[in-house]
């Protein structure tokens, strides 16, 4: 890999990725740009002036507060579960062997591995089944349930790095169980759990093919979105709120990124 | 020896003398929020197809029966198996050509500060705002949208009219066609291609494509018989992600695409509006089937430890 | 005297791996003890087995008198100094090494000036601020030992401890090591694979093999008089000779050791003043090594004798023919055939 690193790249190899860069990347930065075009009824390029004026229209817009509301709390309760749970997972298949451990470890990133639909549509069968109502704690069940694999692969990640000689030092040193999680294991994993849960957040905030089965008539943000999408209004509303979004998760993934960069990376994580 | 007092010692001492309790203790938690309530779900869905629905009054019929699966086969519903086959396949060889060269270059050929800002650059559209993405594409392809006004200015707009008047993959514009949502699966799921085969690639060690220039290779001939090789396994692990991921779509199709269905729609729809659940949980097994095929090859061919 | 640690057919079993099976051993208060034998022996478990990691299957461990079974590591006096030295590396040095202290609830000033002391007692005064990361090897070491020793442990474990450190650090080590223990008094129990390190510090020595302890001793006993092949071979490399051979040379019909720096060589066609003790044998491989020559001979029988001769003697070339021998004491019976 490194030995001939100072070669220059062949011009098509280098033409070939940064196109693919920029592929990634302009449409996101267009969002940007139709937040501020004066035209509501058409995505006209380019656009036939600049406004401010959608932004004052966002705040006034109770809706889309009230969406908003919902997935902050969603995101928070899912993430904080996950963080319990993910974490108990880690630490157990991680520290033991005992029969089944293998199996166990693929049910616990089953929920990313099949696609979200299927999550979606068993959790709205199950509900339907045993008449539970839809509300706020019918959203948090769905994406617990894949935030919990996030937190578990950067926990799992972390456990596997840190040397199981220190909990026997702490022990050694006269240190019980729950000294040694608080003083030894817990500074340990800190870092791998914030990123974890910042990037529970982001996923669930995010989230929306699970919602969609799981939320009845509840509009969380990218709900929302989703029927401006089908149904638009006023368009340069919704890529207001798509910035909106875009800030929310890329603030938690990139300080995800930065703690755990000393460690392997946390990709490879689906929806 | 030290103090014995202290109820938090008296469990931790508890918890030694009997490691099995800690373990159930760690495991009962996760266990029955997965076990439970996610595999449990997904084994009653799994059930509803065995079922079926009565043709007169829509009600489901608590009886096992393999109707469900027979209507799975006619036509119209194969239609849409073999469309949403067709699309995963197209978007994954896209994928993989497109992941190629970024995952070459960031690999052999990017260093230090720029590795990592090449690899945050990957990571951010990975995990940033799915629907925010397939909004952006709507606005490139719509009719009035970029791509038309580029082809304008360009003067190319009749190449562009040329591949939307292509049989079957054109349409009316851009956003209601199948090169459409191609193009969208794609970008949406091409991160989830890039990381992986970037993994494998970092292992192939540079004095290997060394060693075969030396022995009298031309570049073409390392690239097919020693790069190749070992970069299939990281390309195998990112196309479980595109083909999962575009098996099971619903959005894309939806907003970006002719009106024609794919699995993920027809399961929408079916549970939904049309009430028919049986055959929505057939439709289902549809995708875990192919995955499972998919993951069994995949893992004979080590694509496991490239993940 | 007091015994320190007392194993009573004492086994643990991996599922059918036996790492320690039916082992009994006492180790006195104020001895420093080392446990020596291959990888996989099982004396790295009978370590974490007296440290509390690890419960016996079978059999009973006392330490100090009191059962230690089912008691767990943080109510045992006894501290470990790990091979990887296992340093909190979130915690600065003088945390590190305050750590038994503060989870005891000792109060902040008294656990620093503890903690300081100890860092004075290994030669590291004043590294208390620093990060282990910020450490050389020997220094971690170094940290690792005072973290154990702060807590006055009635017994020290030490697994491997100088395995990572270069060769001048590690002899440098073994002096200060055996100098800490003569003047703290406290008994210390010493895994190693190292034979040199294991006879030059210990009081005491077992030799572990495949789970059995196969014999206990004085550095000197071990040395000299090797109870079975296996001990002969492991210590020091000793020439291991069948009956046929220890009878034909002089002795009994028995299995025997004999130490290569033991024999002496006449070149050519000298003839020997050990008359009883002597054998013919062509030289197979020559390794100089500086000092010393180390010979691979075989008899015309086909025993294999190896010999360390001093490199003053001139040059030796494969397939010259010598005569051996050795005083009859040099020649060592061994008692077991194992």
């Amino acid at each position: 890999m490194r030995s001939d690193g100072t070669r220059p790249a062949p011009m098509f190899l280098k033409l070939a990725a940064f196109g693919g860069l920029l592929f990634l990347h302009v449409p996101l930065l267009l969002i940007f740009l139709y937040a501020f075009t004066t035209e509501e009824k058409s995505y006209q390029f380019p656009p036939p002036g600049l406004t401010l004026k959608w932004f004052s229209v966002v705040w006034g817009r109770q809706d889309i507060w009230d969406a908003m509301w919902l997935s902050v709390k969603v995101a928070s309760i899912a993430t904080l579960i996950a963080l319990v749970l993910g974490t108990c997972a880690a630490a157990a298949v991680s520290r033991a062997r005992f029969f089944g451990r293998d199996y166990l470890s693929l049910l616990f990133i089953l929920p990313i591995a099949l696609p979200g639909i299927i999550t979606g549509i068993s959790l709205r069968s199950a509900f339907s089944m045993m008449d539970i109502p839809f509300s706020t704690w019918t959203i948090v069940l769905g994406h617990a349930t894949f935030c919990i694999v996030v937190v578990y692969n950067n926990a799992l990640a972390r456990f596997r790095r840190t040397s199981g000689s220190m909990i026997e030092a702490s022990m050694d040193l006269g240190a019980d169980g729950f000294q040694t999680f608080r003083h030894v294991v817990l500074p340990q994993i800190g870092s791998a759990l914030l990123a974890g849960g910042m990037l529970a957040f982001a996923l669930s905030f995010d989230e929306v093919i699970v919602t969609t089965f799981t939320a009845g008539q509840q509009s969380t943000l990218p709900i929302w979105m989703l029927n401006e999408l089908i149904r638009p209004r006023q368009r340069p509303v919704t890529n207001v709120v798509a910035i909106f979004v875009v800030a929310v998760t890329f603030i938690p993934i990139l300080a995800a990124y930065y703690l755990t960069r000393e460690g392997e990376h946390t990709g490879g994580a689906g929806k | 020896m030290t103090d014995s007092s202290g109820v938090t010692r008296r469990v931790s001492d508890a918890l030694f003398r009997h490691p099995l309790w800690l373990l159930v203790l760690l495991l009962l938690p996760p266990l029955l929020w997965l076990g439970v309530i996610y595999l449990g779900s997904l084994l009653a869905l799994l059930l509803h197809s065995f079922y079926s629905i009565d043709e007169f009054s829509g009600l489901i019929v608590y009886e096992f029966s393999l109707s469900t699966y027979a209507e799975l086969l006619r036509l119209s519903n194969m239609d849409v198996i073999i469309r949403s086959l067709m699309m995963a396949i197209a978007v994954t060889l896209g994928c993989a050509a497109m992941a190629f060269p970024i995952s070459y270059y960031a690999a052999r050929y990017a260093k230090g500060k720029w590795k990592a800002l090449f690899y945050l650059l990957v990571m951010l559209p990975l995990w940033s705002s799915y629907l925010v993405k397939v909004y952006a594409w709507k606005l490139i392809l719509a009719k009035e949208g970029i791509v038309s006004w580029v082809a304008e200015q360009v003067h190319l707009t009749w190449a562009l009219d040329a591949l939307l008047s292509i049989p079957v993959v054109g349409g009316p514009s851009l956003s209601i066609s199948y090169i459409g949502t191609f193009l969208v699966f794609c970008y949406v799921w091409l991160p989830y291609m890039i990381l992986p085969t970037q993994a494998a690639l970092e292992r192939v060690p540079g004095n290997l494509i060394e060693a075969s220039a030396d022995l009298g290779a031309n570049p073409g001939q390392t690239f097919r018989t020693v790069i190749l090789p070992l970069a299939l396994p990281g390309l195998i692990a990112g196309s479980i992600f595109t083909f999962s991921l575009t098996l099971g779509d619903y959005i894309i199709p939806q907003i970006i695409g002719n009106s024609s269905y794919f699995l993920g729609q027809a399961v929408y729809t079916l549970q939904g509006t049309a009430g028919n659940i049986p055959l929505a949980a057939a439709f289902t097994v549809v995708p875990i089937v192919i995955m499972l095929i998919y993951l069994s090859i995949a893992k004979r061919m080590g694509a496991f430890d490239a993940l | 005297m007091t015994t320190a640690v007392s194993f009573q057919n004492v086994s643990r079993h991996f599922g059918s791996v036996r790492a320690v099976d039916e082992v009994s051993l006492d180790i006195a208060e104020g001895e420093f003890f080392a446990m020596l034998g291959p990888s996989g022996s099982g004396k790295t478990t009978c370590l974490r087995l007296i440290a509390g990691f690890e419960q016996p299957t079978s059999g009973h461990i006392e330490i100090f008198g009191a059962t230690a079974e089912g008691v767990p590591p943080y109510r045992r006096n006894v501290n470990t100094v790990f091979q990887d030295y296992a340093l909190f590396p979130h915690m600065t040095v003088l945390d590190n090494v305050g750590y038994g202290l503060m989870v005891k609830g000792v109060a902040k000033a008294q656990r620093d000036a503890k903690a300081e002391d100890a860092l004075a007692l290994v030669a590291l005064p004043g590294f208390g601020q620093r990060r282990p990361s910020q450490l050389s090897g020997g220094q971690r070491q170094r940290v690792a030992l005072a973290r154990a020793l702060v807590n006055e442990p009635k017994v020290l474990l030490l697994d491997e401890p100088l395995g990572a450190l270069d060769l001048k650090l590690r002899e440098q080590m073994q002096v200060e090591l055996k100098a800490l223990q003569r003047n703290l008094g406290i008994t210390f129990v010493f895994v190693t694979h190292d034979q040199g390190e294991a006879l030059s510090m210990a009081d005491r020595v077992a030799i572990f093999n495949q789970g059995l302890i196969v014999q206990v001793g004085t550095p000197e006993d071990i040395y000299e008089r090797p109870q079975t092949r296996f001990v002969a071979d492991f210590v020091g490399s000793s020439n291991v000779l069948p009956p046929a051979f220890t009878k034909a040379a002089g002795g009994p019909e028995r299995w025997a050791s004999l130490r290569p720096e033991k024999i002496m060589l006449l070149r050519g066609s000298m003839s020997s003043p050990h008359k009883e003790m002597n054998a013919r044998v062509t030289v197979k491989a020559v390794h100089y090594q500086g000092a010393s020559t180390r010979l691979n001979t075989v008899t015309a029988d086909g025993t294999a004798i190896n010999v360390t001769a001093p490199s003053s003697l001139g040059k030796f070339a494969e397939g010259e023919e010598l005569t051996l021998h050795w005083p009859a004491s040099a020649l060592h019976i061994m008692e077991s055939e194992g």
